[in-house]
C-alpha cells in the first residue's frame, strides 16, 4: 500500500503582506490611542486602556461567532474543514478574551478602587472565557476521533449563548460596569475623534485575530495530515 | 499612566507569547510530518 500523498503547502506569502498591513494599522492605532485622541473628563488618561480592552472583547465574541457557525457546519456536513476554523476560531477568542479580562481590573483598580467586583457582565465575561478553555482542554485531553469533535461542536452551541447575554448585560441590568457608550441609547457617546481611534484599534485588532486565525487553521490542517499520514503507516504495518 | 501602559503591555505580550506558541508548535508539527512523509512528497 502506498503512502498517501500529504498536501503540504508553500510556506504562506500572505503572512508578509497581512502581517505587515497588521502591524502598521495597530502601530497608527497605538498612536491615536495614546496621543491622538481627546483626554477623557472625568476619568483621564485611565480612560485610554478602552482602545485596547473594547477591541479586545470585540474580537473574542466575532472569533466566538465564527466558532458557532463552523461547530454548526461541522454538525451538519462533518466537514474537517469546519472543525478546524471552530478549534482555531475558539483559540483566538480565548487569547482576545484574556486580553479583554486582563486590561479589565488594571483600568478598574484606579477608577473604582477595586480589581474586581462580581457583577453581572464582570461575571458573565470570566465565565465565558472558563467555558472556552474547558472547550480547549476538551479538544487537548480527549482522544482525537469522531466523537470529539462532535461533542465540542454541541458544546460549542450552548457555550455561544453566553455571547449575547454577556454584550446585553450592562443593558439589562444595573451594573458596576459603566453603560453602554456606544448604541447605548439618549446620553451614550463618544467625541468623534475617540470614535476614529476606537474604529481603527478596533480594525487592527480584527487584523492581528484575522492573521492568528489563518495561521492556527494551518496548523490545524498539518495535524489532520499527519493524523492521516500516521494512520496509513499504521495500516501499511499491518498490510505487512 | 502605569496603568495605561501596563494595559498596552499586557496586550502586546499576549499576542506575542502566543504568536511564539504557535510557531513552536508549528515547527513541531513540521517536523513529525517530515518523519512520516517519504522524501519525493516533501
Amino acid at each position: 500500500m502506498e503512502t498517501p500523498a500529504i498536501a503540504r503547502p508553500a510556506r504562506p506569502n500572505w503572512i508578509v503582506l497581512w502581517g505587515s498591513l497588521t502591524l502598521t494599522v495597530l502601530l497608527i492605532g497605538l498612536y491615536l490611542a495614546l496621543l491622538w485622541a481627546p483626554e477623557e473628563a472625568t476619568m483621564g488618561i485611565y480612560q485610554r486602556i478602552f482602545y485596547t480592552h473594547v477591541p479586545a472583547a470585540f474580537t473574542a465574541f466575532v472569533a466566538f461567532f465564527i466558532n458557532l457557525v463552523a461547530s454548526v457546519l461541522y454538525l451538519l456536513r462533518r466537514s474537517r474543514l469546519a472543525d478546524a476554523w471552530a478549534v482555531a476560531a475558539a483559540e483566538v477568542g480565548v487569547v482576545f478574551l484574556s486580553i479583554n479580562l486582563i486590561t479589565g481590573p488594571i483600568w478598574a483598580k484606579p477608577i473604582w478602587g477595586i480589581w474586581w467586583t462580581w457583577d453581572a457582565r464582570l461575571t458573565l465575561d470570566l465565565v465565558l472565557w472558563v467555558m472556552y478553555v474547558s472547550y480547549l482542554l476538551l479538544r487537548q485531553l480527549t482522544p482525537r476521533g469522531d466523537l470529539q469533535p462532535r461533542l465540542a461542536a454541541a458544546l460549542a452551541c450552548f457555550f455561544f449563548v453566553d455571547v449575547p447575554i454577556n454584550y446585553m448585560a450592562i443593558r439589562w441590568w444595573r451594573t458596576q460596569h459603566p453603560q453602554p457608550v456606544i448604541f447605548g441609547g439618549p446620553g451614550s457617546g463618544l467625541a468623534p475623534q475617540m470614535y476614529v481611534a476606537l474604529a481603527v484599534c478596533c480594525m487592527a485588532f480584527m487584523l492581528l485575530g484575522y492573521v492568528l486565525l489563518r495561521l492556527r487553521l494551518e496548523q490545524e490542517m498539518d495535524r489532520h495530515a499527519l493524523d492521516d499520514a500516521q494512520r496509513a503507516l499504521l495500516l501499511e504495518d499491518v498490510g505487512g | 499612566m502605569h496603568s495605561v501602559v501596563a494595559a498596552f503591555a499586557v496586550a502586546w505580550i499576549i499576542h506575542i507569547v502566543y504568536l511564539f506558541s504557535l510557531a513552536a508548535r508549528q515547527r513541531e508539527l513540521r517536523r513529525a510530518l517530515d518523519a512520516v512523509t517519504p522524501r519525493d512528497l516533501r
